[in-house]
């Protein structure tokens, strides 16, 4: 029982981390699409079918951070050290995309700017966020509970891949989101912008997958030892059918589909990750069991977990469920 | 260029920059989410439509100040490891789960109700309408308890235990988070953002009475802030009181550094107005003073006197001038709170509240006053908690991360450019938006046709008309 909170632990920190990418993830590919817009009212609705719900998103990534430090600090103080440049970049582009939604409405001389800044930013977050990944996928040295690598150990062919792979994912993410919640010449676009973004996903994907299991023994003993691996080929398996979905979804022009299949392929890919990791929590050598805060912490902030999650989870999917709909470019919906 | 300069004061300097730009925001917006949800409020109970006319008019400002809050808040989550991780892999067993269940019932609240409270009225309708409103204002203020209980676990530790990697363990989550200084620091922290509120607002009314008297909402707001004015101060400068006299039975080294207090002298404490001192001679050069006054306050007694800096070792002191001056703004700023307070009740009581030219003039003065008051007392607490990082336990110099000054200098750079620039334009738009009268339709760029969620006072929107920027 007592061994098992810290796995319980790792689970939520987890699913804290995916809610994050997807739900960020939509609304930082909006970001990215955002100057594909022809004309102003297009850019209006483009980012006003996020505005309502943005901050929300991106509480997760301060849930996945402040969780980290509850639960497993040392991870926590190993790996902000080892990503000091990717982070601070990123936490400097979401300043810059944050206050673009709410600077771009206030001035006219500078929305430019603010339109600016609201794509850059978001590119910038979103490559970073990847690069984080290909650092963490990479493993980072650790000695006497510390970070022991280079400032650059992050910066490697591997990591610049696996962040424009993230920019290009987050991307299908925005445009099947546009998808969903708009109509007409700029749905049209997005339809056809979801095409060219799926395969180029599913490209980095296959790479990226091939890629992996050659940084880490451990994570090529993973995926390619019988009788090991029979328990992970459910993943490539999930793959396929999720990619079937996303394109017949496509070809079908659902509203729905795409938008849930690429979420799903997000989902797919992080549990593939997850195999990879496990029982790591910082690969190669810190462990899940190692980072974890004494019971008594963990047991504390589950409690609460457990009560506030379900409720957070029902009211934000109310405050969806508020704006749902497309977004008529004509009301102005704010 | 670094010669000098250690990662370790970098790093102090980032974390300084990066929280003083940030705790601006939430005092502004824990005091505002408040004075909204009171607005609307009043709004469906009394159905006067200046309450709502109000309410747009704040709501659209509270929007772009809790967007800075958001992105500034988001950098404070993650410089704990990324600046400071020995801190937080010691730390992080016990202020971690504070800070998870700030942002499970905090950040989350605001962020999911927020959405509703500023775009949703008509498609909610006004009960779940004041429903999230509220949920906004608790958020708000369930942040500000946690936030607060962790800095002051910080300053007075309880109910921990040491393990064998060095780390703090929990023995008594109900003695780490009600630890012996947070009633006191939560009660002046909040106090002090409805009074910030209230001389933003005071400040902003005054400014439009001046041009305007007759508009029913700026007499309103000018009122409302007045009555919070002389009302809460008093409360505050007791609290203040308390919350002096909690830090001198716990961090009694900062309070000598308050008062400048190096060395018994004389048979009673004086109470220091101003001097300058000088730690190096370790003692108060050209103290202006009130005899006794300093014992009476502080030990209520005539002439006992508190425990001098020369008292603990030196390298036990907090930077004695930067805390005593900070200390000296804030009470001076309390005071003159206080004093406006006062002016505006005289002028009520004589039916002069909206006609004195003098004190709308004191409240535009004032109104930058709180965030001053703030940063101030801040500052105080902070640098008076040095050389610690966990009072008396864990020194700042041991809590930081292996990281090389260049790395530390460069984002520190960074965040210096791009927060001013950021932050900078940010506050031009607020005062722009302050700037125009409330009930005014357009606070910016098509701010009619985006913004509008009002029930039935707001014009209708027309997107092909003309817009200038003012």
């Amino acid at each position: 029982m007592e061994i098992e909170l810290s796995f319980i632990w790792a689970g939520i920190i987890a699913f804290a981390v995916l809610t994050y990418v997807i739900l960020d993830g939509f609304d930082l590919g909006i970001g990215i699409l955002f100057p594909t817009g022809h004309s102003e009212q297009e850019r209006d609705v483009m980012m006003n079918s996020v505005a309502p719900v943005w901050d929300g998103n991106e509480t997760w990534l301060v849930l996945g951070g402040g969780g980290l430090f509850a639960v497993f600090p040392l991870a926590y103080a190993v790996v902000m050290p080892a990503l000091y440049m990717p982070i601070i970049l990123m936490l400097l582009a979401l300043v810059f995309r944050g206050v673009a939604f709410e600077y771009r409405w206030r001035t006219k001389r500078w929305k430019p700017v603010w339109d600016f800044a609201f794509t850059g930013g978001s590119i910038m977050a979103a490559f970073m966020q990847g690069i984080a990944l290909g650092a963490l996928v990479q493993g980072i040295k650790i000695a006497d509970r510390a970070y022991a690598g280079g400032w650059w150990d992050w910066l490697t062919p591997f990591s610049v891949l696996t962040g424009i792979a993230v920019v290009v994912g987050y991307s299908l993410l925005g445009a099947t989101w546009l998808i969903l919640k708009t109509e007409g010449a700029l749905q049209e676009r997005m339809q056809r912008y979801a095409w060219h973004l799926a395969i180029l996903t599913l490209v980095f994907i296959g790479i990226i997958s091939l890629l992996t299991p050659f940084k880490d023994p451990v994570y090529f003993q993973r995926w390619f030892n019988l009788p090991g691996s029979l328990y992970s080929s459910f993943v490539p398996l999930l793959l396929i059918l999720t990619t079937w979905q996303l394109f017949a979804g496509l070809r079908a022009r659902n509203d729905f589909r795409p938008f849930f299949a690429s979420l799903s392929l997000f989902v797919v890919s992080f549990i593939g990750i997850g195999i990879s990791f496990y029982p790591h929590i910082v690969p190669p050598s810190l462990t899940i069991r190692d980072a974890a805060a004494p019971d008594a912490s963990l047991a504390f902030a589950l409690v609460g977990t457990v009560i506030l999650v379900p409720l957070i989870l029902a009211y934000t999917a109310y405050a969806y469920w508020v704006f749902r709909g497309k977004v008529d470019a004509s009301e102005g919906y704010h | 260029m670094l010669d000098g300069i250690t990662a370790e004061t970098l790093a102090r300097a980032q974390f300084a920059f990066t929280i003083s730009f940030h705790i601006i925001f939430p005092a502004f917006s824990i005091g505002l989410a408040s004075f909204l949800a009171v607005l609307n409020a009043l709004y469906l109970w009394t159905k006067d439509e200046t309450y709502l006319i109000l309410f747009t008019h704040w709501k659209k400002i509270f929007a772009v100040a809790f967007g800075m809050g958001v992105v500034s808040g988001i950098v404070m989550s993650y410089q704990f490891g990324t600046n400071w991780s020995v801190f937080s892999d010691k730390t992080g067993p016990v202020l971690g789960p504070l800070m998870a269940y700030e942002v499970l019932s905090a950040f989350f609240l605001e962020a999911g109700f927020l959405g509703i409270m500023l775009f949703g009225r008509r498609r909610v309708g006004p009960g779940l309408h004041m429903f999230a409103t509220t949920m906004v204002a608790i958020g708000t203020l369930m942040s500000a308890t946690w936030i607060l209980s962790v800095n002051s676990w910080m300053q007075t530790p309880a109910g921990f235990a040491m393990n064998a990697q060095g780390q703090f363990i929990p023995v008594d989550w109900w003695k780490i988070v009600f630890n012996p200084s947070f009633p006191y620091r939560l009660v002046h922290m909040v106090l002090a953002a409805y009074l910030t509120v209230a001389f933003v607002v005071g400040g902003v009314a005054g400014w439009h009475l001046l041009k305007d008297r007759t508009n029913p909402a700026t007499r309103r707001m000018f009122s409302m802030a007045m009555w919070m004015a002389v009302i809460v101060t008093p409360i505050q400068i007791l609290a203040g009181d308390q919350h002096g006299l909690n830090t001198l039975k716990y961090q009694p080294a900062k309070v000598a550094a308050m008062e400048g207090h190096y060395s018994i002298k004389g048979d009673n404490q004086p109470l220091a107005l101003f001097g300058i001192p000088d730690s190096a001679a370790g003692e108060l050069k050209y103290p202006i003073e009130i005899p006794y006054l300093g014992s009476l306050i502080l030990t209520h007694t005539w002439n006992e006197q508190i425990k001098p800096l020369d008292a603990f070792p030196r390298e036990d002191w907090p930077p004695v001038p930067i805390v005593f001056f900070s200390f000296r703004i804030m009470v001076a700023i309390g005071f003159a709170m206080l004093g406006v307070g006062l002016w505006s009740l005289w002028g009520r009581i004589r039916g002069r509240l909206f006609k004195d030219r003098w004190l709308h003039r004191a409240t535009i003065l004032m109104g930058p006053s709180g965030f001053v008051a703030v940063l101030a007392g801040w500052i105080t607490t902070e640098v008076g908690r040095q050389p610690y990082t966990v009072y008396g336990l864990l020194r700042t110099s041991d809590s930081l991360a292996p990281v090389a000054a260049p790395a530390v200098a460069a984002s520190l750079l960074a965040f210096i450019v791009v927060y001013f620039f950021v932050f900078g334009v940010g506050t031009f738009y607020i005062l722009r938006m302050m700037g125009k009268a409330p009930g005014t339709p357009k606070l910016g760029l098509r701010d009619g046709p985006v913004r509008a969620a009002g029930i039935s006072s707001v014009p209708p929107r027309n997107a092909n008309l003309p817009q200038t920027d003012q």
